[in-house]
């Protein structure tokens, strides 16, 4: 092996030359980050235009729309929507969001392209590995896809819902179309996923051991660097989980196994088991063992960015930063503890009820140290109201007007009648769906110049915030009522007020039904600002320098975009905490973390 | 801004003032050194970085765990299934062990210790032990496998398939997802062994020989359990 070390020229920054492997079959971190978030985004695009034909459908159920008859020939024939296509449309929708725009964007996204950087390192541990889980999760995406053509010319996929819940899952197609071919697609998309997942959780994992400059000890570690290194952690123990049961349940399919089929069932007038067989609930708790923690997957990533950016624009440290970081391991770990709360009606001993119930609670604790901390934060701050600011307070409102709902649900009592209904609904798109998307427009608005070297419309930006921070409220804050009011969710109509048809109780929610879908159609149309902005702002935004918002973290000591190899020759070296704002005494409001101790400042070292 | 000689000055500074602002100008005495201008390493990495071992090491620990959280969840479903709570009539008809498992178990034991072996033998330069004791190692590995497959085809022949019963259903899975993960080990055996031949074992190869076989202890012990599991843990 040849040990001669030749000097290499200042620029030569290791950019591969080649088109395919610097913009398809790259292993630069950065370049597989934009490729995550690009994935993210057209995921988070198909999933809303789903949801979108949904409200369509609630609204107005049985009405007959020639633009349904035109994109969707054969399931919807007569431009209304079929009971078998509403449930294919909320799996679809669910599956999409879940996996591939709330665990894909902010940990494949952000994390790949952000933590590098924000350590110090030059690349994730395994750069191999790193585009290998991409491209896993891009093929898996297209499985996923193709689920929704399993019954051509219908277009109707598995109509189970994300949580695919078996038995009717695990019979075939004789439970409705798409339960069949639909469902094997479905859940080999899931596997894939789950492998992909699992190898970036690897890579994260190993990067923040080995990978991190001098001086970056870990309590001098960004926040966000804290979080995406704790869903790493959630992913590679509850994605195995989700892998093992999607297996059990795809030989139930192919092999003729009995899992989760049990004894004596009839699924549309057949005995599909002769004998004794196997339990449903079985997959619940495997399933809910993932699924939990599959929720602080989607929104701790987002909790890390807020305190970020809370204190990065109110020029202040961030308040309690090792309590921030316990409470970040904390929620963490008490995620793997709570899975039987979404089973509550699921026939669960009353004990074990009570255990799940009183552990929820305990789940509070670390969440509304984070709240009370993001507040201690921004109290007294010099508050600079940027859009990523916006954005990110929109993340705390949403995260406890969304959270405060799951003290009722975590509790069996309460659980038991708002059980499956638009409460539930509400609550989940609140705290999980849309403060998630909140934190991954503040991660846009905010990493946008790093990414690509140039300044998002801060206009376009205020308005794209306001209508959307209004729209998600009017959209969700009427589904707790609905709730209430005993709306079950899943149902491709509550009460058509046209032909009588329907639950008469809630024949009364019918304008209220109206205005959700209005206040969704309009909250989409603010997404195409939101669209807008970024192509415009890619093409003719204003270039960004290096450091735009006067940030502390080490992505913005070098210029925007950063060079092929981030840091080249001048490995960063770490003098300071990552929240050293206002400091008194100094010259400037903010000290980078590599600034080396200046004579003026005499601030303690964390 | 100037440099106070302060308890940071411990860690590599070589930055001056506004540590990598100025990159370029101030960059000599760095620990990382570049490598050669045309390296096949990805951008930003040199060929130090491809050979550190304890990346690896720690990646592998870390992916034991995953593939651990895997079996673990698998064995909660094969008890549960198993409690006679769970369904009304009860189904739980064992298997008969096939009697080539004990020869399978043996080997994969004594695959651990020869793959232990050649790690050390490789430690203290002894290569033609190593190519000896990494060959043994890769043909008990695939030994395994066949034994493996005979116990599936004994089970085929008394008409036991994996749909018959739960712990048939169990036992083909289980089997099979074990021999998937130990055909990994396999693989990265014969690239070692295969090199081993050709003489070419580079720093990178070794650390290819201590991950893979604490991969291998890893596959040895899970398969060591699974047995337990399957024919010695009952009711």
């Amino acid at each position: 092996m040849a040990d001669v070390i030749k000097p290499v020229p200042e620029d030569a920054s290791h950019k591969p030359k080649h088109f395919l492997r610097r913009y398809v079959f790259s292993t630069d971190h950065k370049v597989i980050g934009i490729q995550y978030w690009l994935l993210a985004l057209v995921s988070v695009f198909i999933g809303m235009g789903l949801s979108a034909l949904m409200r369509l459908q609630l609204a107005w159920p049985g009405e007959r729309f020639a633009l349904l008859k035109a994109i969707l020939p054969h399931a919807a024939q007569s431009g209304n929507i079929s009971p078998d296509l509403y449930l294919s449309l909320v799996t679809m929708h669910g599956t999409l969001m879940i996996f591939f725009v709330l665990t894909t964007a902010p940990q494949g996204g952000f994390g790949n392209f952000i933590l590098p950087l924000q350590i110090g390192a030059r690349e994730m541990a395994f750069p191999t590995l790193n585009m290998l889980s991409f491209w896993l999760t891009f093929v898996s995406l297209l499985v996923l896809l193709t689920a929704f053509f399993a019954s051509a010319p219908n277009v109707i996929g598995p109509i189970a819902g994300w949580t695919m819940y078996p038995p009717l899952s695990a019979v075939g197609e004789i439970a409705g179309p798409g339960q069949g071919t639909g469902v094997v697609l479905w859940l080999l998309s899931i596997a894939i996923f789950s492998v992909a997942s699992l190898l970036g959780s690897i890579n994260f994992i190993t990067t923040m051991f080995k990978m991190r400059a001098a001086g970056m000890t870990p309590l001098r570690l960004p926040l966000t660097c804290w979080a995406w290194f704790t869903t790493a952690g959630i992913a590679l123990l509850s994605f195995p989980v989700l892998l093992a049961a999607g297996l059990l349940l795809l030989s139930d399919h192919l092999i003729g196994t009995h899992f989760f089929i049990p004894a004596s069932e009839y699924v549309s007038g057949q005995l599909m088991t002769a004998e004794a067989g196997g339990s449903p609930i079985l997959w619940q708790h495997l399933f809910w063992f993932f699924g939990h923690p599959e929720v602080y997957l989607a929104i701790l990533p987002g909790m890390g960015l807020t305190s970020h950016l809370l204190s990065t624009f109110a020029r202040k440290p961030v308040f309690g930063y090792r309590a921030m970081v316990a409470a970040t391991f904390g929620i963490g770990l008490l995620g793997f503890l709570i899975w039987g709360h979404h089973m509550f009606v699921s026939g669960m001993s009353p004990y074990a009820a009570t255990a799940f119930s009183l552990l929820t609670l305990v789940i509070g604790v670390p969440s509304a140290v984070k709240t009370f901390n993001w507040l201690g934060t921004i109290w007294r701050g010099q508050m600079r109201f940027t859009t990523p600011m916006l954005f990110a307070l929109g993340f705390v409102s949403l995260f406890v007007s969304g959270g405060l709902t799951g003290l009722f649900l975590g509790q069996a009592a309460i659980d038991i009648p708002l059980h499956d209904t638009y409460f539930v609904v509400a609550h989940f798109h609140l705290i999980m769906g849309v403060a998630a998307v909140f934190s991954l427009f503040a991660a846009t608005y905010f990493w946008f110049p790093k990414m690509f070297g140039r300044m998002m419309s801060e206009r376009l930006g205020k308005i794209h915030f306001v209508a959307t921070f209004i729209g998600v409220y009017a959209i969700f804050m009427p589904m707790y009522l609905m709730g209430i009011a005993g709306a079950p969710r899943r149902y491709a109509f509550h009460y058509n007020p046209a032909t009588g048809e329907g639950l008469q109780y809630l024949a009364g929610l019918v304008p209220l039904t109206r205005f959700i879908s209005y206040a969704a159609f309009i909250t989409i149309a603010a997404q195409l600002v939101f669209i807008f902005n970024l192509v415009w702002s890619w093409r003719r935004g204003a270039r960004a320098t290096d450091n735009p918002w006067e940030a502390t973290t080490l992505e913005w000591a070098i210029a925007s975009p950063p060079p092929a190899d981030n840091f080249g020759d001048a490995a960063p070296v770490v003098h300071c905490g990552p929240y050293e704002f206002s400091v008194p005494g100094a010259a400037r409001d903010f000290r980078m973390q590599d600034e080396p101790r200046g004579a003026a400042s005499k601030q303690r070292e964390p | 801004m100037s440099t106070t000689v302060n308890s940071e000055s411990k860690v590599n500074s070589a930055s001056t003032g506004a540590g990598i602002h100025s990159r370029g100008s101030g960059g000599g005495g760095n620990s990382h050194k570049p490598g050669d201008g045309d390296d096949p390493w990805p951008p930003g990495f040199t060929r130090d970085d491809a050979i550190e071992p304890n990346k690896f090491r720690i990646g592998m620990w870390v992916a034991l765990a995953s593939i651990l959280m895997l079996f673990v969840s698998l064995t909660s479903a094969y008890i549960l299934r198993q409690s006679k709570g769970l369904s009304e009539a009860h189904d739980w008809f064992p298997l008969r062990m096939p009697g080539v498992l004990w020869l399978t178990t043996a080997m994969l034991l004594v695959s651990s210790i020869t793959i232990e072996m050649a790690r050390r033998a490789l430690r203290r330069s002894r290569y033609g032990w190593f190519r000896l004791l990494i060959s043994l190692t890769t043909l008990l590995g695939l030994g395994f496998l066949a034994g493996q497959l005979q116990a599936w085809l004994v089970l085929v022949n008394q008409g036991v398939y994996v749909y018959s019963h739960p712990h048939s259903s169990f036992f083909y899975l289980l089997t099979s997802l074990h021999a998937i993960h130990l055909f990994g080990g396999i693989i990265a055996l014969l690239i070692v062994t295969v090199a081993a031949h050709r003489l070419r074992i580079t720093r990178s190869k070794r650390n290819a020989v201590d991950v893979t076989a604490l991969y291998w202890h890893f596959m040895d012990g899970l398969w060591i359990y699974l047995f337990v599991l399957l024919f010695f843990w009952r009711q």
